[in-house]
């Protein structure tokens, strides 16, 4: 399977399961659950274990676990009586800092950590000891922001994704969070443990019936429902299905498995696993903006702003409007180039200059994309060609070049997207060369993060035209 | 038990680690060249005023303690051991060495819990001692030559609300000053809490960088003025009973219930408090202020 999340699981962090589990049969249950949760991990070989706690609060931006080996004996603040968890964790040091990149890319403000007794949360300490207690697997741990809601959560999950596909890593994504999360205000005996009301049980069972159905886009869009229903009011919302959407790919399209579901001092804890499939409910009610990059805390939507940095293109996929004409407003539609993917004409005559919409290399006749494309739907990167692509686009930018009236030899300016500025240069700029050479056009490369379409590369033209 | 004990001075001494940062004490790794001096000046100030009087053990309620059951105790008479902040790791990373008066810690827990409160001791000496109770307890007393107490901050507020958090907070504080008379200790209360609570969410490079640092918007600076205002005129009850508003509308970490407990313990003063100054950290409006029982007495 190629490079990204191959499984997502959402896992308790309160520490009764890996400390107290004879105590109490549902601590018990849990902790059996954690246990066949980590043969289903094992089995699918990882890369990495990247852990969303929400126990790790953070108030300055995220932060992201960068220590090689962090060691410690950790005590919970509130159960203490427990007893002590004496850790040695293997982490991710490279993955930490891609990610810390590739969030501040996205206009996140991140940092990692990598200090010498930095404290890491109970959750994360239960999961890691119970999923991973060999270290067979390197992990890394992502905080949870106490200020952040919707758009900085899906964006910095979003950023994990960037990761996972720039360093070709099949990754496992785990959530530590319990369901509701009202403990008792008392001491109890470990018999007298239950879900603290029954609002709570139900509203835990719904929750738990959609990921058991693999409906993981369904339940991040109830998130600040689950807030207002079973949540004490610690952190601004409910956010962790938020991130692991993002980061999986924010659909239904999984089988879901619901190790175990049982009370913790109240709290409604359960293990389950997530697994990208085909099979899998499919559609959504998409009724948010999907978030691409972080605009501040005061102006949170993509397009509020001066700081809008849409990629090209990034418009709803639509009809494309009617083509095989160069209207009195100098609009160049352009048959024999592939359909725009927006409310878009191919062209645009000004004057004496045309203006040309990005092009990309898909094939006019059925939308394949020479070369291959660079993912499937939400799924991971997979290999591309990318002289095939750039080959592909020279040919359709001439198409609308020659609709237009101007040709190739004519273009004066073009700027580059490439979605991988480290893999592609080279390979983009071989064939440019063999076509641009003798044009003499200025140019602009520039590296972004994705388009529209599954396409590596695209060109943004202007040419001179008519007399 | 003779009633010998008392309380010498309450400190609403709040807990930014920037100023242990700071001031460049041995035990914290981090260095820095400056930075939040009127905040640091005004606890320079307040240490002048307890050095004129005599006590033997500050007891410190703080944020970042976080119980969710009840108040706890620190039960285990010494800690030694490494704090790092974990929202400010870069700033704050601190070796600690402190005494504990456990037998005073054990006197306000059977207090408290004759009144009905949930309490727990803490026993387990692996246990590491947050960040709030060490900050408040170094810029009050930097050579940690006394022992404390320090009390976890029951999430109350969280669970049900204000009002009900500052009910067990008082009776909480009402408990602390009948263990601490029928101790014979002469002790310093510590409220370990800022004002005004909402922070930046990004910091300048230089954490230190000055230029940067202002409150997070003027109501919140409005709010900690009437709220500090208050206290510099011994209207105490009148801040306890706007304390509901205030939390809800500054995101005041009072939440914790440090002050409310300090203020039960010390009968609401309807004395002034000595304000010592007040500053912003990454946004959060802090005051120093002490009340002294003497200066009433006297």
């Amino acid at each position: 399977m190629s490079a990204g999340a191959i499984k997502g699981l959402i896992v308790p962090g309160l520490p009764h399961p890996l400390l107290a589990a004879d105590k109490n049969e549902g601590w018990m249950r849990i902790r059996k659950a954690f246990e066949a949760a980590r043969e289903e991990v094992l089995a699918c070989d990882p890369d990495l274990l990247l852990i969303y706690s929400t126990l790790w609060p953070s108030v300055v931006g995220h932060q992201i676990q960068a220590h090689p080996e962090p060691e410690w004996t950790h005590v919970d603040e509130l159960f203490h009586d427990l007893g002590s968890i004496p850790y040695k964790f293997r982490m991710d040091p490279e993955f930490a800092e891609g990610y810390c990149q590739a969030a501040r890319k996205r206009r996140l403000h991140a940092r990692t950590v990598a200090y010498h007794g930095f404290p890491i949360d109970t959750g994360s300490v239960v999961a890691l000891k119970l999923l991973n207690p060999d270290n067979a697997v390197p992990a890394c741990i992502v905080s949870s922001n106490v200020y952040s809601d919707r758009a900085e959560t899906v964006v910095l999950g979003k950023a994990a994704a960037d990761t996972m596909r720039r360093q070709n890593k099949r990754v496992v994504a785990i959530v530590v969070t319990s369901l509701s999360n009202r403990l008792f205000t008392e001491f109890i005996e470990p018999s007298e443990d239950r879900i603290h009301s029954l609002k709570d049980d139900e509203w835990n069972r719904k929750v738990l019936e959609f990921l058991g159905d693999g409906r993981l886009e369904d339940a991040a869009q109830l998130s600040r429902e689950i807030h207002k229903q079973v949540r004490v009011k610690k952190v601004v919302n409910f956010k962790p299905f938020w991130w692991l959407a993002a980061v999986m790919g924010q659909h239904n399209d999984y089988q879901g498995k619901v190790y175990d579901y049982a009370p913790i001092y109240g709290a409604g804890a359960a293990v389950v696993s997530l697994t990208p499939s085909p099979g899998g409910v499919g559609d959504k009610e998409f009724d948010e903006e999907n978030v691409e990059v972080y605009g501040g805390e005061r102006n949170v939507l993509d397009h509020a702003g001066p700081q809008d940095a849409s990629p090209p293109e990034a418009a709803l996929v639509q009809e494309a409007p009617a083509t095989d004409s160069t209207d009195p407003a100098g609009v160049v539609h352009a048959p024999a180039a592939p359909k725009p993917v927006g409310a878009y004409p191919h062209a645009r005559k000004v004057g004496e200059l045309l203006f040309v919409s990005g092009v990309g290399p898909r094939n006019p006749a059925d939308d394949s994309i020479p070369g291959g494309p660079v993912r499937k739907g939400d799924k991971a990167l997979q290999d591309y060609d990318i002289e095939a692509q750039t080959r592909a686009v020279i040919d359709n930018l001439k198409a609308v070049l020659k609709a237009a009236g101007s040709s190739l030899d004519r273009v004066v300016d073009v700027t580059v997207f490439l979605i991988d500025m480290d893999r592609d240069f080279h390979g983009f700029n071989r064939v440019y060369g063999e076509h641009f050479k003798d044009v003499g056009a200025t140019r602009t490369t520039l590296a972004i993060r994705a388009l529209p379409t599954p396409i590596a590369v695209e060109f943004k033209v202007i040419a001179a035209v008519g007399d | 038990m003779s009633k010998d004990g008392s309380i010498v001075a309450g400190i609403l001494a709040p807990h930014p680690p920037h100023l242990v940062y700071a001031e460049n004490p041995a035990q914290n790794e981090p260095r820095s060249e400056c930075g939040w001096e009127t905040l640091r000046w005004a606890y320079q100030r307040m240490r002048s005023d307890l050095e004129q009087r005599d006590f033997d053990v500050l007891v410190v309620l703080s944020p970042h303690w976080q119980t969710y059951i009840g108040n706890h105790f620190l039960g285990v008479p010494h800690f030694k051991s490494l704090s790092v902040d974990p929202v400010f790791p870069n700033l704050f990373r601190f070796h600690y060495d402190m005494k504990v008066d456990v037998e005073l810690a054990e006197g306000i827990r059977d207090e408290a819990q004759a009144a009905g409160l949930v309490t727990r001791m803490m026993r387990n000496p692996d246990f590491r001692v947050d960040y709030g109770t060490i900050v408040s307890c170094h810029m009050t007393r930097p050579d940690w030559d006394l022992p404390i107490v320090s009390i976890s901050s029951c999430r109350s507020n969280a669970y049900y609300s204000v009002e009900v958090m500052q009910e067990q907070a008082l009776e909480l504080g009402r408990a602390t000053r009948v263990a601490i008379e029928k101790s014979g200790r002469r002790a310093v209360l510590l409220a370990s809490n800022s004002l005004s609570h909402r922070h930046f969410t990004d910091e300048p490079e230089l954490p230190e960088d000055m230029a940067h640092e202002h409150i997070y918007h003027h109501g919140q600076y409005l709010w900690d003025m009437r709220m500090i205002e208050m206290m510099r005129t011994g209207r105490t009850r009148e801040m306890i009973d706007l304390m509901p508003e205030f939390i809800n509308q500054s995101v005041s970490e009072a939440d914790s219930g440090a002050l409310t407990w300090m203020m039960g313990a010390m009968d609401l003063p309807a004395y002034p408090g000595e304000v010592y100054g007040y500053g912003t950290v990454i946004g959060t409006g802090n005051a120093v202020v002490g009340w002294y029982p003497d200066r009433v007495t006297s």
